[in-house]
């Protein structure tokens, strides 16, 4: 319907300049405000009902403290995880030629394709004491699964290909001379590598790790079959909030969402200003 | 043919509103929804079969019974939130209560309408150990041993935890004599044996069960049970402490969502129906204690041991323990503590 | 330019010039990341079919025509049928917007768009109770009307749109960018109409990685569960959507059940990766600008 209202808009009304200005971006700020901004303005108006001594209890209590901290460290973690093999991954895949590359490449965005809840149980099912992998760990005594190292096992498959997929355009852009002068001027490999290349790639790297820290401090379906869910010491933040939701504690499920979302738009910003920075900097988005 | 595409995905989506259209149309028929906590799957697998075949002969009406499982308090959220379930079948009374009391969609003397404090079987708290027993596990004292890992949910989301603990307290009360300085120390150090805390009873058996993870489970009897049936005598044993809980499982009918559809008769008959002696007897089928055990197949009660069982009573009913123990800084919040 | 690039290409062969890796070097950095995506990617993957089908292909078969099943597969198809086209309309525009014209707060308005993104999957459903539940304003009012909204279709599809929300948007803002306003301005100028523009011009540069980002939309659409699990109410048959209908299933034991849904999921995931394989090699300078996320 919305496409038919469009359709009769888009005349132009002035022929040297494009038209469908104000539709699109009316358009666009409606639905923007109907699906995303008065919903999440839900959240922020009711946590702000619950007034300030209130709200900062709740931020306050230890065991929201803890589910954070254990929500942003792990992310923190696997961010830190995929940026190492991320990037590997990405230069390989760009710069080595060997067979399967292509689909070993099209395999990075399974992640973005495949239903978290489907990588949880798949993921507690090789991790677990009993599992694929976790049967070889335990008589070690290494345990993965029911413990936070299982929460940042999940999150470094969510959050592999934001790194992979922003880095890899960047290493493509990068002129051979560039390399070559550098060598030429008697730089070694490694010093290149250190001295021009990262440079030049670190706000890609950045701007991948911000997005694939963001995507984990908020995952859910993965992560709780895998966590174990131990409040102070496996509990996520997004679980945190469903339990008080089943507790029927409304004030407490809602201070903490508006507490995540203050956090994640915070990010997104930097997020951002990243890519803007970069973007002047360098004259290519990351 | 971008425009082609674009056109039939218009025209799928909406075929799929009216077909939604549908959807809701025929909710409002003659269909119940059943709304129960999670290690009902089978029980009302079983009995919304034969109450249907039940109401269809008696009537000549066909009735569809939807269920929803879930954590119990889950699932009473769910109902506050807007779930139009007809009855609600949970694992606590408090859960009903804060139904009652969120919404008013049902009488605040909810108990007092059907038999046996509406609950028409009840269950118990027992261990589940692996087979043979390796950790030598017999009763409560031995949970808090060095060596022995316990696997319980979390009693801030499910049903079947909140009995876990009150049965725990319950045999440490008469240990200790009533020393509540000594039964919560014990109940203290019994949680800090917990290595997964799930929050519904359903996912604590999979913990244990499938996922091998700790010695023994804290488990419903039923769901005790059901595990050795689905997954093989052979790998669990049922250890029964020398004292547990009578956990008493509430019906309810939703008054509000009843009224409101207009299903009040099937919704009675299919609690009634509970009662009745086909009811009682698939209960006892589906390790439930019957309401009522001369209703049950002799076979099926041979099944369930005899235990020393205090009640919620002994807490002083739901109504003082609920906040005494569950509530935000309540007794567990204050045992499960970080860093201990 | 032209001296840069031959340049360049001149084969360094005689002189081993360090502009790459020893072979060694390759070899260990190669083997390092295939290792790293067989743990991490991989397994994973096989694991969901081997279990799948570990109790033989008939159990496979009944799991999947089992009608709560087959319902939750019918729910799914519903939810990303309504979703994703309103989504699509929706990334389109916001592109246009964005990409063809000039304004103030441009960088704030992207950020918002991709809010969605970094929004946990249950605050997106927590939104939803707060907004319909039995406590809220509007949620009352609609049902006076007969208009159900949570634990019912609707509820489930505005948290799928919500979690989906950016997707399209985003695979074509960059793209729709980096081709610039000059094609359109001259369709404009040889007389043709706005909507003539779009449709001859605009559609055809862009058709690629609108494509590409339906099919992550809708793959996401298909698979979102922490949202859904929130405001879907759990009524089999009813709002039980397929990934709800896996932990159901791996929650009565019936883990060969649960993870042959699972597998269905994954069948659409590499499925989706395919398709964009394929898009990609064929179309690859069309959305070579697409695939930064």
């Amino acid at each position: 319907m919305t496409a038919t209202l469009a359709a009769a808009g888009w005349r132009p009304r002035k022929p040297s300049v494009i038209p469908g200005f104000g539709l699109t971006l009316g358009f666009t700020l409606a639905y923007l405000s109907l699906i995303v901004l008065i919903p999440l303005a839900g959240i922020v108006w009711r946590s702000a009902a619950l007034g300030w001594p209130r709200f900062w209890a709740i931020a306050t209590d230890e065991r929201t403290l803890q589910a954070l901290k254990v929500s942003f460290g792990t992310a923190l973690v696997a961010a830190l995880v995929n940026v190492f093999f991320g990037t590997i991954v990405a230069w390989v895949l760009v710069r080595y030629r060997f067979p399967g590359r292509r689909i070993i490449d099209a395999m990075v965005d399974l992640p973005f394709a495949l239903p978290t809840a489907v990588a949880g149980i798949a993921l507690t099912a090789i991790y677990a004491p009993n599992g694929w992998i976790g049967s070889l760990l335990t008589p070690l005594g290494v345990k993965i699964a029911f413990t936070p190292v299982g929460i940042v096992i999940a999150l470094i498959f969510i959050g592999l290909p934001f790194v992979v997929r922003t880095v890899e355009p960047l290493i493509e852009e990068i002129d051979a001379e560039v390399e070559e002068a550098a060598a030429t001027l008697g730089a070694k490999r490694l010093q290149t590598i250190s001295r021009v290349l990262l440079p030049a790639l670190a706000p890609a790297i950045l701007t991948g790790f911000a997005l694939a820290f963001a995507r984990g401090v908020g995952e859910y379906g993965s992560v709780i079959f895998i966590a174990g869910n131990i409040p102070y010491v496996s509990e996520i933040a997004p679980l945190l909030i469903v339990i008080r939701l089943e507790e029927f504690d409304y004030a407490a499920a809602t201070a903490i969402a508006a507490i995540m979302l203050a956090l994640s738009f915070a990010m997104l910003l930097v997020i951002n200003l990243i890519q803007a920075w970069s973007r002047r900097r360098f004259g290519h988005g990351a | 043919m971008t425009l082609s595409r674009k056109t039939f995905l218009f025209t799928a989506a909406l075929a799929a509103s009216v077909q939604f259209g549908g959807l809701g149309f025929a909710f409002a028929d003659t269909t119940l929804l059943n709304v129960s906590y999670d290690p009902t799957r089978e029980l009302y697998k079983d009995f919304n079969a034969a109450f249907a075949a039940k109401w269809k002969a008696d009537t000549g009406e066909t009735v569809t019974i939807r269920m929803s499982h879930g954590g119990s308090g889950a699932q009473a959220r769910a109902v506050i939130d807007g779930l139009e379930a007809d009855v609600v079948t949970l694992a606590l009374e408090a859960d009903i209560n804060a139904i009652a009391e969120a919404t008013g969609k049902i009488p605040v003397d909810w108990r007092s309408k059907l038999p046996n404090n509406s609950a028409p079987y009840t269950s118990t708290i027992v261990f589940l150990v692996r087979k043979g027993n390796p950790k030598g596990i017999k009763d409560w004292d031995d949970l808090i041993r060095d060596d022995v890992q316990v696997i319980t949910p979390n009693p801030k989301t499910s049903g079947g935890a909140r009995w876990n603990l009150l049965a725990a307290w319950g045999w440490a009360n008469e240990k200790f004599g009533g020393d509540e300085a000594k039964v919560r120390d014990y109940v203290t150090q019994l949680y800090r044996h917990v290595p997964v805390l799930d929050t519904g009873a359903r996912g604590s058996t999979t913990t244990f069960v499938q996922r091998g993870i700790g010695d023994v489970l804290l488990a419903w009897e039923n769901e005790a049970f059901l595990a050795l049936e689905e997954l093989g005598p052979d790998q669990f044993d049922i250890i029964v402490p020398s004292i547990s809980i009578k956990a008493e499982p509430p019906v309810a009918l939703v008054d509000g969502n009843v009224d409101q559809k207009g299903t009040r008769k099937v919704a009675e008959a299919y609690l009634e129906y509970l009662y009745s002696d086909a009811g009682q007897k698939i209960a006892a089928k589906h390790f439930y204690r019957p309401a009522n055990p001369e209703a049950a197949d002799p076979e099926d009660m041979k099944r369930f041991p005899d235990v020393k069982l205090v009640t919620i009573e002994d807490f002083g009913g739901w109504k003082e323990a609920q906040p005494r123990f569950f509530a935000d800084g309540g007794l567990f919040d204050q045992i499960y503590k970080p860093g201990q | 330019m032209v001296l840069e690039v031959s340049f360049a290409h001149q084969p360094a062969a005689s002189q081993p010039a360090p502009i790459t890796e020893t072979p060694v070097v390759r070899i260990v950095l190669i083997s390092a990341a295939l290792a790293f995506l067989a743990f991490f990617l991989v397994l994973p993957l096989i694991v969901v079919f081997v279990e799948a089908l570990r109790n033989g292909f008939d159990a496979y078969r009944s799991a999947l025509t089992e009608p709560d099943t087959v319902s939750a597969i019918r729910l799914t198809l519903l939810v990303a049928a309504i979703a994703v086209p309103l989504n699509l309309v929706f990334g389109v525009a916001a592109a246009w917007a964005i990409a063809k014209f000039e304004f103030k707060g441009k960088a704030f308005l992207i950020t918002l768009i991709d809010l969605p993104f970094s929004v946990s999957p249950v605050i997106s459903g927590l939104v939803y109770v707060l907004l319909f539940g039995a406590g809220s304003v509007l949620g009352p009012w609609l049902k006076s009307y007969g208009i159900e909204v949570l634990f019912a279709v609707p509820g489930i599809v505005l948290a799928t749109i919500f979690v989906t929300f950016p997707f399209v948007a985003r695979e074509l803002i960059p793209l729709m960018q980096d081709q610039g306003t000059g094609d359109e301005e001259a369709a404009l100028s040889l007389g043709a109409s706005g909507w003539q523009t779009f449709r001859l011009v605009t559609l055809p540069n862009i058709r690629w990685g609108l494509l590409y980002g339906v099919l992550l939309c809708n793959a996401r659409a298909m698979g979102e569960f922490g949202a859904v699990s929130v405001v879907s109410g759990h009524v089999r048959g009813l709002t039980n959507t397929m990934p709800l209908q896996v932990e159901i299933l791996y929650n009565e034991y019936n883990f060969a059940a649960s993870f042959a849904v699972a597998s269905l999921l994954a069948l659409l995931a590499l499925l989706t990766l395919g398709l964009k394989s394929i898009l990609e090699f064929r179309y690859g300078d069309h959305i070579a600008g697409a695939s930064k996320h």
